[in-house]
Order: structure tokens, then sequence, then C-alpha cells
């Protein structure tokens, strides 16, 4: 069965491209363009994981994070954070929110399957 | 007049003696000569000398003025001479009078007693001055190392403030001063003068609480032995600047010395050092740069990861030809977005990309002096100024430049055979300066410049790792090759940052002539605290005083009389501060009758543009804080001010002392205490008279002269001196 996964980010210019990567890696994808969506397409889709970006409109990707683990059935989903934000203290936060892997921009695409890939298979 | 009497007076007792011991002797020769006769011997006795007693008293009489006469030098020598020795010694126990005692009629052994007496009284004499001179040359040198701290100080770049525990200001200087002047609400006002001052709370710039909580840990850290306990705090004041201020404290000098002191005492303050430091521009650049950074970093991070994307799903070779084009778009947007993001940045932060090596300020004339030395030291070259600014102040690292224009000289000089140099500086616009190093004729091509600039500095014997090009861009500057064709002249030039345009006002300001150096400080203060007193009880000479004056338009300020000026300095410890005043003209928002213009000299036309009483009093109100208010016939001037009242919402409440009154008390039976009188009876030189400040002035030094006269008729502190002000006479005429 394919992974259902998640990309929420408010630039469609990286959209396009993420999209496009997932869609060939074989994933079903779905995108959502700020963190209220996000939050949305989350409960409606439960994906196994989402490509957050830290900074969109209404909810940022901190957030829309922590409603997620506080969420009974959301709270497995995996959380790859893809943050502008690089300093250390950005990644302690992400990681402290919750996240289960964070990447900074600019990122390789094929590090980032790889990074997907390997939290997919992730023992559970 | 008395020793004749006394002496007349002995004479006359010891006469009287001697005849009284005669009669008796003679009674009682008679008596015995009397009981040895038969009964009918003695009545032809009786009867023989019966009628010749007065014979008989005369003879005695005559004896006993005899042994008077013969007994008189006995009791000079003997009874007079010592006691008019011991009356004169008396008198020279008692003071101070250099007499010499003599007792020339006295008996040698009272002779010989005044001469030891003499000998004394000159020991004591003598040691008497030693001990004046010691304390005079201790107290001396004290004063000399007082003067040399404040000198010291008074030169010191960073601001220093000194205050009592209570925190008043003790010492301060020069740059503390001009830091304060930063932070005053009214700086054209009050010059700052309102904040800073001998005696003044620094309470008035600083919370209280941050103070005391920054007292607490230094008392923490002496009470845990500390090497070097000090506190530093960021504080912004009420104009908004940003102050690091670091806290030291002032320890209390044990008597005893320091030896087998208990912990306690070798721990207690007496009071604390402030180092302030004005970080409101540091700060904001620093803030800049972080923009900068931040900008060039996050900004940068999402736009390349849309173009990293892009680029790499373009690689796909079996992406539809409708994606391809989409993912080039995407590339080509964010690329141009990024920079013009970039351009922005840039042109927004061009000066705060300065580099962060610390430059010192320098004026420029300075500098150039510096250059000519040190090329005239590397080249033996003589070099000339072609043309300077006058005015301008460098941000330099002035000791690596140097280096540079040495070097550069002698290079010039053993290469291409140079033997004339000149230097120019003049400013370049947009807070940059132009630095040439000029010389006549050979020109050189672009690769022997590049190479001077990239070779390491060395000069005679020192060599050095850097470069031109390091020195410069520590400048945040430029360095290039020049020609003037038309003048056949070559050049060297270094673009360099000048200082900031505040930062030279003042310094200018600064620069100003003053005087007001020794009145810095005040160390008797450390021996302050006011918390003992109520004012009334304080003695005057242990008050601060503001010592005031106003020219008016007219004496009627019911009638719509209005200030035009005020003057004021202060008074401290007894000890005239000139060179913290107050001098404001005031525009009085109407006409200024013509004929009060021949009196204080204020015309309408240097009136106007002043600012007017509501925004001066509130400067002046703030000068006055804590202090008590002199003025001489205070009433009059004190109308002005509580009229004012309403208007301004600030009222005088401080206690209020009239040198006219107070004069009165002294001179009760002099005719006029008018302030020329008074200043002319206790000679005190009249300068600036009728400027609200020269008046001012006067009345201060007419008060200070006048406290000692109170003190010598038991008036000390300010209640007494302000119930003998009320008793006399003027206090009862109602202005």
């Amino acid at each position: 069965m394919t992974d259902k996964i998640l990309i929420a980010d408010d630039e469609p210019n990286i959209l396009i491209s993420l999209e496009y990567l997932m869609k060939r890696e074989g994933f079903e994808v779905h995108l959502a363009r700020d963190g209220n969506e996000a939050l949305a397409v989350l409960q409606r889709e439960r994906p196994r994981l989402v490509l957050l970006d830290v900074m969109m409109p209404h909810k940022s990707g901190f957030e829309v994070c922590q409603a997620l683990r506080a969420d009974e059935a959301l709270k497995h989903t995996l959380v790859l954070m893809l943050s502008a934000k690089g300093r250390e203290t950005d990644i302690a936060k992400g990681r402290a929110m919750g996240a289960d892997a964070y990447m900074t921009k600019p990122f390789s695409t094929k590090d980032l399957v790889l990074a997907v890939r390997s939290l997919l298979e992730r023992p559970q | 007049m008395r020793r004749d009497t006394g002496l007349l007076r002995a004479m006359v007792l010891a006469g009287l003696a001697a005849f009284a011991l005669l009669a008796l002797y003679t009674l009682a020769v008679g008596a015995l000569l009397g009981s040895s006769l038969a009964p009918d011997a003695q009545a032809l006795l009786g009867t023989a000398l019966g009628t010749r007693w007065p014979l008989l008293v005369m003879a005695c009489l005559a004896l006993a003025a005899l042994v008077a006469w013969a007994v008189q030098p006995l009791v000079r020598r003997w009874a007079t001479a010592p006691a008019r020795l011991l009356e004169e010694a008396q008198v020279l126990l008692r003071t101070d009078a250099q007499r010499s005692l003599r007792s020339d009629d006295g008996a040698p052994v009272v002779q010989a007693l005044a001469r030891m007496l003499n000998e004394l009284a000159q020991q004591r004499d003598q040691l008497r001055q030693d001990m004046a001179a010691q304390v005079a040359q201790a107290s001396h040198g004290v004063a000399q190392e007082r003067n040399r701290l404040a000198a010291l100080m008074s030169e010191l770049t960073q601001s220093v403030v000194v205050c009592n525990l209570d925190g008043r200001i003790l010492l301060y200087n020069n740059r503390a001063r001009m830091q304060f002047r930063a932070l005053s609400a009214a700086p054209q006002l009050a010059d700052g003068a309102e904040l800073i001052g001998l005696g003044r709370s620094v309470y008035a710039v600083f919370d209280r609480k941050l103070v005391a909580h920054a007292l607490d840990s230094v008392q923490q850290r002496l009470q845990r032995g500390a090497p070097h306990p000090s506190a530093q705090f960021v504080t912004t004041t009420r104009s908004g600047q940003l102050l690091r201020v670091q806290l030291a404290p002032v320890r209390a000098v044990a008597d005893g010395g320091a030896e087998g002191m208990p912990a306690d005492a070798a721990q207690a303050l007496s009071g604390f050092v402030l180092m302030l430091d004005n970080i409101t521009r540091a700060y904001e650049d620093e803030a800049a740069q972080e923009r900068l950074l931040h900008g060039l970093t996050e900004g940068s991070r999402g736009a390349l990861a849309n173009l990293q994307a892009a680029a790499e799903m373009l690689d796909d070779p079996g992406l539809p030809p409708g994606l391809h084009d989409r993912f080039v778009g995407v590339i080509r947007e964010e690329s141009q977005a990024m920079g013009r993001r970039l351009n922005a940045l840039a042109s927004q932060n061009a000066q705060g990309l300065a580099t962060r090596w610390p430059l010192e300020e320098m004026l420029g004339t300075d500098f150039l002096q510096a250059a000519r030395q040190r090329i005239g030291q590397t080249t033996g070259l003589r070099t000339s100024v072609l043309a300077q600014d006058e005015a301008l102040w460098l941000k330099l690292d002035s000791f690596a430049l140097l280096q540079c224009l040495g070097y550069l000289a002698q290079r010039l000089h053993g290469e291409f055979e140079i033997k004339a140099l000149h230097l120019r500086l003049q400013a370049a616009g947009g807070q940059r300066a132009h630095l040439d190093l000029v010389w006549t004729g050979h020109a050189m091509s672009t690769e022997t410049v590049v190479s001077w600039e990239m070779d390491p500095l060395a000069a005679g014997q020192e060599t050095s790792s850097l470069t031109v090009r390091d020195v410069v861009q520590r400048h945040g500057g430029e360095f290039w090759f020049e020609r003037d064709r038309a003048r056949h002249q070559a050049f060297f030039r270094f673009l360099l940052p000048l200082a900031p345009q505040a930062e030279q006002d003042q310094r200018d300001a600064a620069a100003l002539p003053g005087d007001s150096r020794p009145e810095y400080y005040d160390f008797d203060l450390f021996a302050n605290t006011e918390s003992s007193h109520a004012l009334d009880e304080r003695r005057l000479v242990d008050l601060t005083f503001t010592v005031f004056d106003t020219e008016t338009t007219g004496l009627n300020p019911a009638g719509g009389d209005e200030i035009i000026q005020v003057g004021a300095t202060r008074l401290l410890h007894g000890r005239l501060l000139r060179g913290e005043c107050f001098d404001q003209l005031v525009d009085p928002r109407r006409d200024i009758p013509a004929a009060g213009i021949p009196i204080h000299g204020i015309t309408p036309g240097m009136v106007a543009g002043k600012p007017d009483i509501r925004s001066v009093l509130p400067a002046f109100h703030a000068f006055a804080q804590d202090t008590v208010l002199v003025a001489h016939n205070a009433a009059f001037d004190m109308r002005f001010l509580q009229l004012k009242e309403k208007a301004t919402g600030l009222r005088f409440e401080q206690p209020v002392l009239d040198t006219l009154l107070l004069s009165a008390v002294v001179h009760p039976n002099q005719e006029s205490h008018r302030l020329e009188a008074i200043a002319e009876r206790l000679s005190i030189a009249v300068v600036g008279r009728h400027t609200a400040l020269g008046d001012a002035l006067v009345t201060a030094e007419v008060f200070q002269k006048l406290i000692p006269l109170l003190a010598e008729m038991g008036i000390h502190t300010l209640g007494q001196a302000r119930e003998a002000a009320q008793k006399t006479y003027y206090a009862r005429l109602k202005y």
C-alpha cells in the first residue's frame, strides 16, 4: 500500500518541486498552504508522514506539530520539519515540539527522500 | 596703676601692722614695768607719761613708718613680684600671646623662676608651631592628592561618578557630565546640571532599586571574599538612552589599619563608584548587524531551497515538458527575487557593514602632525601639508595607519627616489574623509600598487604581519592610486571614516575652556548621611543651597509682569560651585517695558525664540531639587514662582532663606540691606550685576559670608536661621 504524505508549506515554488518529487517516489501526496489547512488535511486524510514548514500563516509549523501530538488520533503521525530557521535553538525547539526529524533549508532533494524513507521504515 | 595701688596698700598695711605691734609691745613693756614698780613710783610715772602720751604714740608711729619703709623692698621682692609673675604666667597659659615674663624687681629666685617660665613658654610655642606646620603639610598633601585624583578623573574618557551610600554624588568627571547632558530631558535648558552635580542624588537618573540590587550583589561578593567585587547592569533612561553601568564598591577605610580588622569592618561600604557607558549606538549598530545577518541567512534559506529543489527536479530525465517550464520559471523568479533582496539589504546596511575593529577618534590635524613625524623618522624626508580641513575628527586605528604611511613613504623614497612628500586631508562627503599621500611626477602601474598593497608592512627595523589592505579593511575604508595630470602629481588615497557628528559636537562642548575641574568633588559627602536629621535641625554648613535670582519685566507679578531671566548657582558645604550654574533667558510672551531695559539689559530681541516659562520652570525645578532656596529679597522672586504654580503644576516647596533678612539679623543697625551695600560691607567684588546669574553669584557669596557671622550669634541650623530672619524688622514688612 502506498503511504500518504502531507506537504505543508506556504511557498508555491517549493510545493511544486516537493509534490513532483514525492509523487515520483511513489507516495500519495496531499498539499496544505497554511497551518490551519494542514491540520484539516491531517484530520481528513490521516497521512503517515507530514513535511512541515515552520513559517506558515495562521499557524506555524511548531503549533501544528504541538496540536498534532496532543491529538490521540494523530499523535503517531511522523513529522519532518523543514525550516529556514537554521539556528541550534530553532532545531532544539522543533525537537521539543515533537518533530521526528528537522531539515534546514536549503536541502538536497536526495537527502530529503532518504530522510523520509528512513522515517517510514523505522520500526514503530 | 593697679600695681601702684597694690603696693601702696601693702605698705599701709605693713605700717599699720608694725604700729599695732609696737603699740602692743609698748603697752606690754609698760605693764611689765608698772608691775615691778612701787605704787607711788607707778603714780609718778603715770603723771610723767600721762601728759606726754601723744609723744609716745608719735614715736611709735614714726618707728612703725620707719619699719614699714625698711620692709617695703622686701615685700616688693618677696611678695609683690611673685604675685605679679603669677598673674602674667596665667595670662600666658590661657592665651597664646607671645610675650616674655620679667621680674626685674623680684628676688633672684623669683627672677630665675621667670626665666624658667619663659623657657617653658617658648618650648610650648615651638611645639605648637611644629604641630601647626605638620597639620598644614598633611592637609596640603591631602588636598594635593585629591586635586590630582580629580585631575586624573577629568581626563578619563570613561565616565565616572562616585556616590556615598545615599546616592549623593561626591565626585564626577567631565565625561560623566557630558553623558548626563545626553540624558537630560531638557539639555539645552539646564545643560544636564539638574542631573549631575555635587550632592545631587544619582537616583534622579537611575532607578534606586536597580542600584540597590547591584549594591546587594556587591555585598554578597564581598562577603564571599571575591577579589574584585563589582556589579553591572544595563538600564534605559527616561530619554531612551541605553546605559551600561558598572558599579564598584568604595570600602570604608578603617582607622587602625587593615591588619587584625574584623571581617565586617573590612566589608563596610561607604559609597560606590559608577562607571557609565552609553551603549545606545553600539547596541543599535549591533542590532542592525544582527538584522543584516538574519536577512542574509534566514531570508535566503527559503529561496535557496526553492531553487535547489527546482534545479534538482530539472535533472529528472522523465520530467514532462509542461513541468519542465514551470521549474525553470521557479528558478528565474527566485533568483531575481534574491538579487533584489540582497541589493536592498546591502544599501540599507552600507554603514552597518563597517568592520568591528575598535577605532579611536582623533582630530585630523593631530593625525597629520603625527604622520609627518613618522615619515620623517622612516625616510628622513620632510613632508608638508597641502590642505587640511581643520575640524575633521577621524575614526582611526592611528598606530596601524601611521605604519602604512611610513611604509609607503619608504618604498616611494627607496624605489622611486621620491624626494618630497605631501599630505592632504579633506572631507569626502558621506561621513568619510580622503587622506592623500602626494608626490610630484612618477606614476606607477596597477601591478605595483597591488603588490605594495599586499606586501607586509615593513618600515625601518619594524616589520608587521599586516598589509596596507588589512589596515584599510580595519577602517572599513578603501585605498587606491590616482594621478592628477594637470599638476603632474600622483597620490595614494585612503578613504577613511569620520567620527559621527553627535560625538564631534560633544567633544567640542567638552573642549570649551572651563576652570571648573576642582569643583567636581567633595569627599566630605562620604561622612554625610541625610536621614540623620530633619532639615530644620541640620546645620547650615551641611546643607546644599540653590542661590537664585530672576530678572522680570516689572515689579508687579499680579499685574502681569513676567520673568525674563533665571540664574542660579549652588552652594554645597559652604563651597560655591561656579561650575554648576543655571542661566536661562525666558520669553515672557509680552513686551518688555523700555524703562527696565537699562537695568537688566535684556531687550525683546534677546528673548525672542527663547523657551517660555512653562518649559524653563520645570528645568529650574529639577535644578533646585533637594536643596534649600536662597535669594536676596526672596519674597519677590518666590511670588513670581508661586504665580506660575498653576500653569506649570510645579510647586517650590523647599525651605527658603533670604539674604536680605539674614543680613538684617547680623547687622541690625545698618541702614541699607541692598545687595550692593551688603556686598560692599562684606568686601565682595561685584561682577556682572543685574544679570540673573551675576546677581545669584553675588547673593551666593554674600550668603557664604553670612553663615559664619550667623554662627557667631549662635545661629547654626536652618531652623534657627529661619526663626531669626522672621524676627527682623524687615520680615514684618509685607512685600
